[in-house]
Parts: C-alpha cells; sequence; structure tokens
C-alpha cells in the first residue's frame, strides 16, 4: 500500500532544482500542525528538564535555587519513589502480558466460524468503550465492594447452591491491592489486543495454510509454524502500543487504590509530588527519568511500527 | 473439518464474551435498581427495574449537576477533535500525495511525541496555566487534547491518503483538473474512511482523559471524568447513582465504539492494521 509514497520522494527529487519557493510551499500544509506539536508537546519537557536542577518547593519560597544534581540524588534514594519504579514495572509487564495471552485466545477463537460471531466480538469489545474512571469506580465499587459487591455475591450465590453456610467473603483490593488493580487494567485491555492479534490472523496468507493443511499439517503444526510466525509483528506492535499506555496509567490506580497498599505507580507518584508535596524540583527529576526509561521503550517500538510500514510495502 | 468440530468453539467464544460484557452488563442492570436492591449480597438479578440512579445522579437531589461536565467534557472533545482534523489533513497532504523531503522523519517525529509520559510535562503546563490566567479553562483543555491527539490524526490521515493511487492524481492533472476539483473527486473519496476513524479515536481518547483535567479544571471547567472522581471516596453507599453516572459518562464511547468497530482497531494501531 505504501509502495507509491515511498516511491514519490524519489521521483520529484529529479526535479527538485533551486526552486525554494516551491519547497516552501510543498511544506506549507505541514508547518502548522509541526509547530503547533513542538510548542505544545516539546517545550514543557524542556522546561521540567530545567526545573528538575532547581531547589524549588512552593511550600518552601525562600529556599529555592540551583540544586544541581541534588534532585536526582534525592529521587535515586527516596525508598517511594524506588517502589513506585518497581509497582511502574510490575503493573505494566504483568498487565501486558496477561492481556496479550487472554488476547491471544479470545482472537483464536473469534478466528473460527460459529453462529453469533459478530455479538460476541461486540460483548468483547465492551470492557475497552467503558470510560476508564468508570471502568475503575466499577471494579472498585460494584464488584470488589467486600460486603455487597458481585464477585462476593457471587460466591455468596454459589456456596448457597451447594448448600454451604459461610462463604468466603474476602476483601480483595485491601488483600490483594496490586492484583486488583492489574485485574480490572486487563479487563479493559484484553479486547485491544484481542482486536489487533484478529486484524493480524485474518491477514494470514490463507493459500499457505490451505496447502499446509493439503499435506497433512496438524492444526497445531500449522499454529505454530504458520499462524505465530505471521502473528508476531501484531503480537510486538500490541505489546509495545499496550506498554506505552500502561506505563502511563493514573486514572485505574488514581481510582481504585488512590495509590495505597503499594500500588503507587510512577505517574500517581510524581502527581503526588507536584500537586501535595509541591516539591516541583525533586518532581521533575523523577519526570526526566520517566522521560528517559520511555525513549528507551519508544526506540524499540518505532522499529517494530517502521518494520510494519516496510512489511506493508513488500507485500 | 467438519462443522461439529467448532462446535466447541463457538461456546467457548460465546462464554468468554458474556463474561468479559458482565461486568458492563451490571453496571447498566445496576443502574436501574434501587439503592436497596443494588446493595444486597447476593446480588438480587430480577429486582423491580426503576429510574430513581439516574434521577439522583442528575440532580433530584442532592449535589451538584452532571451537566456542566458534561457540556464541557463535549466542548473539549467536539473542539478538539475539529481542529485536529484541520491540523491534521494538510500535515498529512504534505506527508503522503505531495511529500516534503524526510517525509518519514516527519512522521516519526510526530509519534515520538505520544511515546513521552506526559505527566512529566504536567508541571511546567501547569505553571504556564496558573501564570497566564487559563486554569479551570476549557479553551486551555481543548487545545491540551488537540496537541495529544494530533500525532495520532497525522499518522492515521497519512496512511489512508497514502492509498491515493498515484495513476489517478496524473491522469487528474493531464485532463487539467485544478487542485480544489482533484482533492474533491480523487482525494475525498479516498479520505472520507480516514476522517471518520480519525474522529472517532480523537473524540474517545479526549473524552476519556483525566490527567490533565484533573491537573488544570476545577469547578467551572471540570469535565466528565473529573465529575466522575468525586464518586472515588464514597465508598459504594449509592451503587445504583455510580453505575448510572458510570453508565451515561461511558455511553458516548460504547456508542460511537460499537457503531464504528472496524475504525476502532485502525485509530488504535494508528492505522498499521488496517
Amino acid at each position: 500500500m505504501a509502495t507509491q509514497t515511498l516511491d514519490r520522494p524519489l521521483a520529484t527529487s529529479v526535479n527538485r532544482g533551486p526552486k525554494r519557493a516551491a519547497e516552501w510551499a510543498r511544506r506549507a500544509p505541514l508547518l502548522p500542525a509541526l509547530v503547533f506539536t513542538i510548542i505544545i508537546t516539546q517545550l514543557p519537557f524542556v522546561a521540567t528538564l530545567i526545573i528538575s536542577f532547581l531547589r524549588w518547593n512552593a511550600l518552601d519560597p525562600s529556599n529555592q535555587g540551583f540544586a544541581g544534581l541534588g534532585n536526582y540524588i534525592a529521587v535515586a534514594t527516596d525508598d517511594a519513589l524506588r517502589s513506585s519504579v518497581v509497582s511502574t514495572v510490575i503493573l505494566t509487564v504483568a498487565v501486558v502480558v496477561v492481556s496479550l495471552l487472554l488476547g491471544l485466545g479470545l482472537a483464536l477463537l473469534l478466528d473460527q466460524r460459529f453462529r453469533g460471531r459478530g455479538f460476541v466480538r461486540t460483548m468483547l469489545i465492551a470492557p475497552f468503550l467503558v470510560v476508564p474512571v468508570a471502568a475503575a469506580l466499577l471494579w472498585k465499587h460494584v464488584l470488589y465492594n467486600p460486603e455487597y459487591g458481585l464477585l462476593n455475591g457471587a460466591l455468596t450465590w454459589i456456596w448457597g447452591l451447594f448448600g454451604g453456610t459461610a462463604p468466603p467473603q474476602p476483601d480483595w483490593i485491601s488483600t490483594m491491592p496490586k492484583i486488583a488493580v492489574e485485574a480490572a487494567l486487563v479487563w479493559q485491555w484484553t479486547p485491544f489486543m484481542m482486536l489487533i492479534l484478529l486484524a493480524g490472523l485474518q491477514s494470514r496468507p490463507f493459500d499457505a495454510i490451505e496447502a499446509a493443511r493439503m499435506d497433512g499439517a496438524t492444526p497445531w503444526q500449522i499454529f505454530r509454524y504458520l499462524t505465530l510466525p505471521h502473528l508476531r509483528q501484531y503480537l510486538e506492535l500490541g505489546g509495545l502500543l499496550g506498554s506505552i499506555y500502561i506505563v502511563q496509567n493514573f486514572d485505574a490506580v488514581f481510582t481504585i487504590t488512590s495509590g495505597g497498599l503499594g500500588t503507587a505507580n510512577l505517574p500517581y507518584t510524581i502527581y503526588q509530588t507536584f500537586f501535595q508535596a509541591h516539591d516541583y524540583g525533586q518532581a521533575s527529576a523523577a519526570g526526566v527519568i520517566v522521560v528517559i526509561a520511555s525513549i528507551v521503550i519508544a526506540t524499540f517500538a518505532l522499529r517494530v511500527v517502521s518494520s510494519l510500514l516496510r512489511n506493508e510495502v513488500k507485500s | 473439518m467438519t462443522r461439529k468440530a467448532w462446535r466447541p468453539w463457538g461456546l467457548f467464544a460465546w462464554l468468554a464474551g458474556i463474561l468479559f460484557a458482565l461486568p458492563v452488563l451490571w453496571m447498566v442492570l445496576t443502574s436501574f435498581h434501587s439503592e436497596s436492591d443494588a446493595a444486597t449480597n447476593p446480588p438480587s438479578l430480577l429486582a423491580p427495574l426503576t429510574l430513581s440512579g439516574y434521577e439522583e445522579f442528575f440532580g433530584a437531589g442532592s449535589g451538584a449537576s452532571p451537566w456542566p461536565p458534561l457540556i464541557n467534557s463535549a466542548s473539549a472533545s467536539i473542539g478538539s477533535t475539529v481542529i485536529v482534523l484541520l491540523l491534521a489533513i494538510p500535515a498529512a497532504y504534505a506527508l503522503s500525495i505531495k511529500p516534503v523531503r524526510k517525509w518519514s522523519d516527519v512522521l516519526f517525529f510526530f509519534l515520538s511525541t505520544k511515546m513521552l509520559p506526559v505527566v512529566a510535562g504536567t508541571l511546567p503546563i501547569y505553571l504556564f496555566a496558573q501564570f497566564s490566567g487559563l486554569l479551570d479553562n476549557i479553551s486551555f483543555l481543548t487545545i491540551l487534547y488537540t496537541s495529544m491527539n494530533l500525532p495520532i490524526a497525522v499518522w492515521l490521515m497519512r496512511s489512508f491518503l497514502a492509498e491515493v493511487p498515484v495513476e489517478m492524481l496524473e491522469a487528474a492533472q493531464l485532463d487539467g483538473a485544478g487542485l480544489v476539483t482533484t482533492l474533491r473527486r480523487v482525494v475525498a473519496p479516498v479520505a472520507m474512511p480516514g476522517i471518520a476513524a480519525t474522529s472517532l479515536i480523537c473524540f474517545i481518547f479526549s473524552w476519556n482523559e483525566l490527567l490533565f483535567a484533573r491537573v488544570l479544571t476545577g469547578v467551572v471547567a471540570g469535565t466528565a471524568p473529573v465529575f466522575l472522581t468525586s464518586f472515588v471516596t464514597s465508598q459504594g453507599l449509592f451503587l445504583a447513582k455510580v453505575c448510572a453516572a458510570a453508565t451515561v459518562i461511558s455511553l458516548p464511547v460504547l456508542a460511537a465504539g460499537f457503531a464504528a468497530q472496524d475504525k476502532l482497531v485502525q485509530g488504535l494501531s494508528l492505522g498499521a492494521v488496517k
């Protein structure tokens, strides 16, 4: 599909010439968007970088100045921040891996032919279309509530079926806070993974699979040697896009546990340092560290996306 | 393979679908129950339906009215989506149909801005808003949502415009068609589905956004997700009201997403998956 676009710059560079006006005419439609994006998305990071070297606490205005690497040292030795780094990694990896696996399973199921497939697909997408704050509230109050939440209600009901009188009624959020947040996020992100993987499954080369089947390959062999290699790119794409969004998750942590019980991740901790502790310098240093970590992840992500672009060109 | 062998997969798929949709269905059902029926253990599935949760939510009793936040959300989401399209379509044109030099570098620059954590840029934005009197101002939030969605829109629109066949552009030129005619007759038919997918995604992301809204708005410009956070600490005392609120505020996204499921995939993968 992108073949033509890749060819076009070559074709045009032949008659490039010294016509600067023509070049600017070509650039003109791009400039508003580019300038807007640079100003609003890049300048704040430059400001964050500068503030990260300052001693600046809004609650202590008399004590301001250049801090050198002081904020970075404070960040590196701050237990709360260090534990939020660990929480962020655990939360992101757990949610991405589990929702990718569930998404793969569901995509394989949806790839089969059965009655009501369109309707099942619609049901499976539903979690992703609930506003994230609403979804987090739903899990917190309606599902996890220890007294009359749906989970404990279901336990009572199931126990009742078998004549049990004392069903377990765990307080989900306080006994397993991390799993509680992760489960809510997995529920929301599995449909996202499923949609991307389903698109991958449906773009499989049908003839190769048919040929393999003719040659007597088992369904497992077809999955292992044809489907999975084809899906690799889509798994990577889903994993990386998911990581980018979930590393930044704020809504679920804020709503379900308010960052308590060891669930505070970096976005939440930075938010708190900014807007409750008002330590602008230290929060900015933490922000810079998160940006650097994101750039590392982003480099891999961009490589995957560009390989996907190139493959589109080849096919 | 015979049809019979596929049957169990269909059953599993149905079970999985019901399981995933269950919390949403339960949310909607609970929103139509009375508060006393909503808070029972075991759950009362067949309790009589009532609109009292919705009446409570829309402010029949006490508390703030949800209308200002809903209107704020609508204006920030729709406003930013329109500005995004106005900026993204010409940019995508300059990255695909009449590409600038190094167009792919520019494209990847746009994408890379999406990978930086928003939270790290929030403080300078907050300080700027405070300094220039733009705190609690829905127009300022609209501009931020525009910057949040513009890179996605540029990627999506480019992937659609790249499908305009070169031959048709050349043929139009040979026939002496001007720029406007070419855009209308050749580019627009291909671009329309792209504009739809882009609008859908931009609208959903703006409608859902919490962090900027929470930091930058207050009583005047608060959005629907900010309004929802007022239920965080109520410890589920008013389950039917909470469910009614969650349902009403999710409704625009649910409706738009269900109506355009195929556009959703393209949008979420930034046009990489068609």
